[in-house]
């Protein structure tokens, strides 16, 4: 059934650190791997040897530059998946019902078997989290790895999101938000998460960290490589005062 | 968006369908026999090849019947449930007047409702899309109808209305277009909302996430369709227009013909922009004013 559910039982989602992500992608290509490999039609790549290679992601990775008034611009690396949105507007609009918001969770899902693949849904995703594989022609979305964080073949520390659990620099976290207990919402609440274009109304579970302020003094080894020679002197004094003469 | 044949064929051939099923419904007019076989062949014939083309962009056509289910919450769902009730319900009231087996009145009007009612449903898959400003707006549907009006009018041969109709869906359009053109702006949706609100300030992109194309880029931020826009307007509100023609020229059927022929293709070219112009929101994410 595509309503929404009034409530669910857990928010599971993630916490994405701007300010820690380096934009390796790592994430990236873990998620391609786990989502190839296990539930559902697997990723396709359509002609990904030849000139224009077009593949199905889940999770993808852009760059922005932020021009501050004056010094050199930051880099924000900025990972987006699905934000399995409270008031997810893909569901909605799903003719057939394979798009759900499930009860007991929130995970967005897509059931594959009852899938058109009218592209609907991604046209009302604001996030551009929905893509339709080019070779299996159904919606594929982020699952949360829902096939990883219950699995019990797994080891413990392996139950997170592939995403989660590859990324080298710590900067994606997993956890339930409607505990208010739970990591990522002590990290939402220190570091004052942010929704992604809130005023679309969808109420994201996914949460931003902002980049930290940069510190004034950012080079801390100036001191120490400060010009040692402003004045020659002995030798070079000396070639320094009759090449200027000639 | 995209502006995918399929699409723009199903909106513009079962509008007009639709349109044409609407003033039957009403006996405007109320033919007998093999006159009456032609209009509802027409009627039936320009819906069923717009529903049909409506399927060939599906990635998976066999499951259509699925999307039957979800009339309760998915436009795209109603649309269908009402377009297939509309084709029954007209369906039976034709048969009373093809064979001149009984005259079923009520049975047109309800008809007519769901006919109208079917148009409403297909531009509601669009004026829903919060993603889409220039579609999330009521003068989608107000647009919709008044061309399938203006065109059902037409074929219907239905002089006073289908000028009428005409004149008014050509001047709502060309409004439409000077309000849709700044609606994205207005609804402040930025490159700096898009990625959390104001903390991080403006935004420029500087790398994309992949160096190829994507089923994002070719669906949603697609740009090339845009090139032409100002003349096609120009074209499509030109061809639309043509049966206002009809205050001058004699209401023949041929007359009919060929003007319902001229407006049908101006209706795709408006349809053409339609999906070619309207602007996405995950485009900001591509660093693209939309």
């Amino acid at each position: 059934m595509t309503t929404l559910p009034s409530q669910t039982d857990k928010k599971l989602g993630l916490v994405i650190d701007l300010d820690t992500c380096v934009g390796c992608h790592a994430c990236v290509v873990s998620c391609k791997g786990w989502n190839t490999e296990n539930y559902g039609a697997p990723l396709a790549d359509v002609d990904a040897y030849v000139a224009d290679p077009v593949g199905t992601f889940l999770n993808r990775v852009h760059s922005y530059e932020v021009p501050p008034d004056d010094g050199p611009a930051a880099l924000v690396h900025f990972p987006k998946s699905c934000l399995h949105c409270e008031d997810a507007p893909c569901v909605t609009v799903c003719p057939t019902g394979a798009s759900y918001k499930r009860v007991e969770d929130g995970i967005v899902l897509v059931n594959e078997s009852d899938c058109i693949g009218c592209g609907l849904c991604a046209w009302a995703c604001p996030y551009g989290a929905r893509e339709l594989d080019g070779v299996e022609k159904v919606m594929k979305k982020c699952t949360l790895c829902v096939d990883r964080i219950y699995n019990e073949n797994l080891p413990e520390e392996d139950r997170v999101p592939a995403c989660v659990r590859t990324c080298p620099a710590g900067a994606r976290h997993f956890g339930d938000f409607a505990d208010p207990d739970s990591n990522v919402s002590k990290l939402t609440a220190e570091r004052g998460g942010m929704d992604l274009m809130p005023e679309q109304g969808t109420k994201p579970v996914n949460k931003y960290l902002p980049p930290r302020p940069k510190d004034e003094a950012i080079d801390i080894l100036a001191p120490l490589v400060e010009p040692v020679a402003e004045k020659p002197e002995g030798l070079l004094a000396w070639l320094d005062k009759t090449l200027e003469k000639i | 968006m995209h502006p995918a044949p399929s699409i723009i064929a199903f909106t513009t051939l079962s509008g007009l369908g639709f349109g044409l099923l609407v003033f039957l419904g009403l006996g405007l007019p109320s033919p007998t026999g093999w006159p009456a076989f032609f209009h509802f062949g027409l009627g039936f014939g320009l819906a069923a090849v717009g529903l049909t083309a409506s399927t060939l962009h599906l990635g998976h056509p066999e499951r259509a019947l699925k999307a039957f289910t979800q009339w309760r919450s998915s436009w795209l769902s109603r649309e269908g449930v009402l377009a297939v009730a509309a084709l029954v319900v007209m369906g039976l009231f034709a048969l009373g007047r093809v064979f001149g087996l009984y005259d079923a009145t009520e049975l047109g009007w309800f008809g007519t409702v769901l006919c109208a009612l079917t148009v409403y449903a297909t531009s509601m898959i669009y004026a829903q899309l919060k993603t889409v400003p220039r579609w999330n707006h009521w003068s989608t549907p107000v647009q919709f109808g008044l061309f399938a009006l203006g065109g059902g009018g037409l074929l219907a041969g239905q002089l006073g209305v289908a000028i009428l109709g005409v004149a008014a869906a050509v001047i709502f359009q060309i409004l439409n277009w000077q309000w849709g053109d700044s609606r994205f702006a207005e609804r402040g949706h930025t490159g700096a909302t898009a990625t959390g609100r104001g903390a991080m300030g403006q935004v420029r992109a500087f790398e994309p996430p992949h160096t190829g194309n994507n089923y994002l880029l070719k669906e949603m931020v697609h740009q090339v369709g845009r090139r032409h826009a100002s003349k096609l307007r120009m074209i499509g509100i030109t061809l639309a227009a043509t049966p206002l023609l009809l205050v001058v020229l004699p209401p023949m059927p041929v007359i009919f013909g060929l003007l319902a022929i001229l407006h049908c293709a101006g209706v795709l070219v408006i349809r053409w922009l339609f999906f070619a112009q309207a602007e996405h929101v995950v485009s900001l994410y591509y660093g693209r004013a939309a």
